[in-house]
């Protein structure tokens, strides 16, 4: 059990910033993320495109963002805990214990829900009977390569993971790969190896090809793929990947007593506290009169949701307010060498 | 101002009038039209705005940008006329347009 002030949900700009807003006040925190690396949308939607609206950073992309946030908050050896997404969450006495779906527990006396419109997740073949099979022969994701050794893939979409796994799956397996166009968005040294391939005979392509329906009974037998003109092909295959990017999910977040508003969680605009005390939330995922969805305006949440914390982590301490420019403590907490 | 007709996949349709300017995503999102969902806000990046343009109005539409087909491989049961809400700009051109939401976004 790993015990420390305030449990921040989601490493996205809002949940990094507040890391800073709780380390300068002194408290605590760990992150769990369901992505395997920090900084949320920002590096999983949209590294490389240019925002205009941080204060005082004219511009500047979703990856200087984040490393800048990560710069900002170093002194705080926050850690991190990536590829996990919060199950449960539970009060006894005044603290609440949280555990992932990883098995990892923590107690903490607040917890900040930073989560975005929720956590990454796979996107899923939409065919209603591939249900059964998730997870045994349709996969999303891939663990132990081994498992596939001279067995027939079929593998579905048309970026970089999809077009990575058939040529390495190509060496050991034999490869089918399926995609709804004729192009595919990888980069172009994939494509091109996928193109060498498929014409040495080593991988199928099937273009203008989507998943139709899956056939077999305790295990798949086959597949069958319908073209944009309508003809169905069948396929014989063992497994079925699927590479077709992340969709944000709510998940976990919607069944823990909160109140909800569409996909959202209402907050009181002092603390950021949720209807559950202890509970806050910040970012996209909280909503108030007047709410804009910008980083600079979960800055602000975050900010005052640190606050917010400070009275459980710190119940006989009195919050005093002080400036990093000036106060002696806080620059000590930021590692500042004067 | 140009209407514009959402029809759920449950068959509900709704006809709205969205102003000039506005995306056939905002138009659905700020009149509450269920099936569109905008995760990212219009910023092209998630695939939670896919409709299903009517096929009169498929051809007549302004051309997908660099981006938007890359994006559409991701939607939820793509189709030859799956659209980003987010990238139609409503105009007069468009009055009387007709798209359906998918049975979900993802």
């Amino acid at each position: 059990m790993i015990k420390t002030d305030t449990l921040i949900i989601g490493a996205g700009p809002v949940g990094l910033f507040c890391i800073h807003q709780l380390g300068i006040i002194g408290l605590k925190c760990e992150v769990v993320d369901n992505l395997d690396k920090i900084g949320g949308q920002c590096i999983e939607l949209y590294p490389d495109k240019p925002i205009y609206d941080i204060p005082a950073v004219p511009e500047c992309t979703g990856e200087e963002l984040t490393n800048n946030l990560i710069e900002q908050i170093k002194a705080f050896k926050t850690n991190f805990h990536l590829n996990e997404r919060v199950e449960e969450i539970k009060k006894v006495e005044k603290k609440w214990i949280i555990k992932t779906n990883k098995g990892t527990e923590f107690e903490a006396s607040s917890i900040i829900i930073a989560a975005g419109v929720g956590s990454f997740e796979p996107r899923k073949f939409p065919t209603k009977e591939i249900e059964k099979y998730e997870g045994k022969q349709i996969l999303y994701s891939i663990r132990d390569k081994k498992v596939f050794k001279d067995k027939a893939i079929t593998i579905f979409g048309g970026g970089d993971s999809a077009l990575d796994w058939a040529i390495e799956l190509s060496n050991t397996s034999k490869v089918i790969l399926v995609h709804r166009r004729d192009e595919f968005r990888g980069m172009q040294a994939s494509i091109d190896k996928v193109n060498q391939l498929k014409e040495e005979g080593k991988i199928k392509v099937y273009t203008k090809y989507q998943l139709d329906s899956v056939k077999g009974s305790d295990k798949i037998e086959n597949i069958n793929i319908k073209h944009d003109d309508k003809t169905i092909k069948e396929i014989k295959t063992d497994y079925v990947l699927g590479f077709f990017g992340l969709i944000m999910k709510l998940g976990p977040i919607a069944e823990w007593g909160l109140n909800l508003d569409k996909k959202t969680i209402p907050v009181n605009t002092e603390s950021f506290e949720t209807n559950k005390e202890g509970i806050f939330a910040i970012g996209d995922i909280c909503s108030y009169p007047g709410k804009l969805k910008l980083i600079l305006s979960g800055f602000h949440e975050g900010a005052l949701a640190a606050r917010g914390c400070f009275k459980y982590a710190k119940p006989d301490e009195k919050y005093r307010f002080e400036f990093t420019t000036s106060s002696k403590t806080v620059k000590d907490r930021l590692g500042v060498k004067e | 101002m140009p209407k514009i007709t959402y029809i759920e996949n449950s068959g509900n349709s709704q006809t709205i009038e969205v102003a000039n300017g506005l995306t056939v995503m905002e138009g659905a999102v700020q009149n509450d039209i269920p099936g569109i969902d905008a995760d990212c806000g219009g910023g092209m990046a998630c695939a939670t705005c896919h409709v299903y343009v009517n096929e009169e109005w498929f051809d007549k539409m302004p051309k997908k940008e660099d981006g938007e087909e890359d994006m559409l491989d991701m939607a939820f049961e793509p189709k030859k006329n799956s659209r980003l809400s987010c990238q139609i700009i409503v105009s007069d051109e468009l009055d009387g347009l007709i798209v359906s939401t998918p049975s979900k976004q993802g």
